[in-house]
């Protein structure tokens, strides 16, 4: 078999297209990199600024807004734990990677996910590619990742947000093509337009859905943590790696506690404003 | 009836679902069955070749069984399904040809309709739901507002403004519907299936009020439903479907009482008759005794006709009473006059009276019990043997009107077979 046909040189394709757009697209990914950076360097100045207790009770009472009082107590106290063991830094920093990732994820994913339920077109083509994002390891994309970006936090917040993005998509098209087909009728056969019909009926409707998906771009986002920290992103999951590469069991349950604690936090919250009417 | 003008005018409109809609049309208008379309062709007919009229202010029932094509049929008429061929025309102007911007308008101002599962926006109050043709329409939210909250007063909502849909019950849902539709001011309201989500009792309770509020809003109204005795209670006339053709157009008497094939005979032989036939239908030509002619006359009529009563009028045929043979005989011998003798204490029923609502009064009665109209002129007898005979379905028994005759002038004209 491999006699009659030659093995095709994906390899060597590939490695050179990544060439050829590290090049040619320098100044495109450049400003991405100056964008991003700037972006989560100015997120953890802010965060770091406001004392390390306001922020837990800032948390806490966002917390207490949305639930009831058990995840407040559940937020206050995790925290509380995160700042006694001495990870409040690095919790910031991936806090705001994540915050970065998610967002990024939001504002390309939801107009896309809107698009590719209007359009038939749109979701055979976005499909496969979700399919693609999900499925390849993290760690490939990771490669081609630093030859864009370098070194730091910004291939992780790429590939942060590549691995994150398809719950937001899928979920947003989900959510507006289970709108009932008979209310979608009313809107058109009270003469709405296009838009009116969307921002009036189908995304007030999708609305829940939507948000579980942003939820499990949330949470996706943070798995991505460890693996960032391969490639220098700064966090929880740089303690983790070390923790891991000096074999220090100690300190890699103290900061995976962290990691989970944050987790915890962020899925509860969300799903709570995901649900609440 | 016949110098009121038409609303709408359907002509030949046809709708294939599918792919092939034109070799599929072709073989339409050669005469295949639809059958051998879909399998020739893989598409399936949804209405074929529909052409009706509805005028202005009127009821217009479109009924058939699941998968008739009554639904995709309503639709056409707002294009909310593009028909495959054919007119639509409302006031004389084709919708099927319109731009998208005129058709929004046409359902914008024109066209209203009423959903089967109701179609409310589950975060909107109940206000915002009847206001939101009117928010589409760009009107300032005061003035939505007030419009809306007329349109819940006339379907009697008023208090519920405030309410989310799903604390309600599916009959004051439909309410919200309606008013919504209301809230626009069209001149034409589809209803498609309105009701048939609701139980039995709420349902008729809102086929009167519907009926209630026609009288007084004047909308032309399409109404679909499969349900016969929902078509025959509120349809000024009834369009039967099957397999998408229209089977038969007429009034619900005429459906009833002349069904135009074997399909729509079988589907109205299971009819509760007695909430369809009214007084009208099965009362016989009463004997009379005009009363000035005196009690020598009565007696001889009776004796003629071998009846024990007869019925005493003016020369204007308005009821008197009644007089017996007995009492004729005897007033002959005293020389009284008919006007001393006759029984006025009668039970009486207007012609349009519902046959299930006179059975108590004609079972109880001892002499055929009268019809009369809205002056008292007698119209004619119950004879408990004919209505029984109708209410079997016997058409002997049954009178079969004319829309153009006046029912004040005309003798009921009795059809045999």
């Amino acid at each position: 078999m491999n006699d009659l046909i030659p093995k095709l040189p994906l390899a060597k394709y590939i490695d050179e297209l990544v060439v050829w757009l590290t090049i040619n697209f320098e100044w495109f990914f450049d400003s991405i990199t100056t964008i991003l950076e700037g972006f989560v360097e100015g997120l953890v100045a802010l965060l770091t600024f406001i004392p390390a207790l306001l922020l837990i009770a800032m948390i806490g009472f966002l917390a207490w807004k949305v639930s009831k009082w058990r995840l407040t107590l559940f937020t206050v106290i995790g925290l509380l734990i995160i700042y006694n063991l001495g990870y409040w830094v690095e919790m910031i920093e991936t806090l705001a990677i994540v915050l970065t990732a998610v967002f990024i994820s939001i504002i390309i994913g939801i107009p896309l996910g809107i698009w590719a339920s209007q359009k038939k077109v749109v979701k055979q083509i976005v499909t496969p590619i979700l399919d693609f994002m999900q499925t390849m390891p993290a760690f490939v994309y990771l490669i081609p990742a630093i030859f864009f970006f370098n070194i730091g936090v910004v291939p992780g917040v790429v590939s942060s947000v590549i691995f994150s993005m398809p719950p937001t998509i899928r979920l947003t098209i989900l959510g507006i093509q289970q709108v009932p087909s008979d209310i979608i009728e009313a809107s058109e056969a009270f003469g709405s337009t296009t838009s009116q019909r969307l921002l009036k009926v189908q995304l007030p409707l999708a609305m829940p859905t939507i948000m579980a998906g942003i939820n499990q771009s949330i949470m996706l986002a943070l798995s991505m943590v460890v693996i960032a920290s391969m490639v220098g992103a700064p966090g929880l999951g740089t303690e983790v790696y070390r923790a891991v590469t000096q074999i220090k069991t100690g300190i890699g349950f103290e900061a995976g506690l962290s990691i989970v604690i944050i987790a915890i936090v962020l899925d509860r919250i969300t799903q709570k404003i995901g649900t609440k009417k | 009836m016949d110098e009121k003008t038409i609303k709408i005018k359907v002509e030949q409109v046809t709708k294939i679902f599918g792919k092939n809609t034109k070799q599929a049309l072709q073989q339409l208008s050669n005469g295949k069955s639809k059958q051998e379309i879909l399998q020739n062709t893989g598409c399936t007919v949804g209405v074929n070749q529909a052409s009706f009229e509805v005028r202005t202010g009127e009821i217009f029932v479109i009924m058939g069984l699941s998968g008739s094509g009554k639904s995709t049929l309503v639709r056409l008429l707002n294009r909310l399904i593009d028909p495959t061929s054919g007119k639509v025309l409302i006031d004389d102007q084709d919708v099927v040809k319109m731009s998208k911007e005129k058709l929004r308008q046409v359902r914008r101002k024109k066209i209203s309709m009423v959903f089967q599962k109701f179609a409310l926006l589950p975060h909107f109050t109940i206000l915002e739901n009847t206001a939101f043709g009117l928010e589409i329409q760009g009107m300032s939210k005061e003035e939505r507002q007030k419009t809306a909250m007329e349109a819940l007063h006339l379907v009697g909502l008023k208090g519920f403004e405030n309410q989310f849909p799903d604390q309600l019950s599916g009959g004051m849902q439909q309410r919200v519907g309606l008013a919504r539709a209301l809230a626009n001011d069209p001149d034409i309201l589809l209803m498609d299936e309105a009701f048939s989500a609701l139980d039995p009792l709420i349902r008729k309770d809102m086929q009167d009020e519907l009926l209630e509020l026609q009288s007084s809003v004047e909308k032309t109204i399409v109404f679909i439903t499969h349900d016969l005795d929902e078509a025959l209670r509120i349809g000024d006339r009834i369009a039967l479907m099957k397999d998408g053709n229209i089977v038969q157009i007429g009034t619900p008497e005429e459906i009833l009482m002349n069904p135009s094939n074997q399909y729509v005979e079988r589907f109205v032989e299971d009819v509760d008759l007695s909430k369809v036939l009214t007084a009208h239908h099965v009362m016989k030509r009463a004997e009379t005794v005009q009363i000035e002619k005196g009690p020598r006359v009565a007696l001889q009529l009776m004796r003629e006709l071998g009846i024990s009563s007869i019925y005493a009028v003016d020369k204007q045929k308005k009821l008197l009473g009644v007089v017996s043979a007995v009492d004729a005989r005897k007033a002959l011998e005293t020389q009284q006059s008919l006007h001393q003798i006759i029984t006025t204490d009668l039970s009486t029923v207007s012609p349009d009276t519902l046959l299930t609502d006179l059975f108590d009064k004609v079972s109880e009665a001892t002499i055929p019990v009268a019809v009369i109209d809205d002056q008292k002129r007698l119209k004619g007898i119950l004879i408990k043997g004919a209505v029984i005979g109708a209410l079997a379905g016997n058409e002997k028994h049954i009178n079969v009107w004319n829309e153009k005759q006046d029912v004040n002038n005309d003798k009921p004209k009795v059809v045999i077979k």
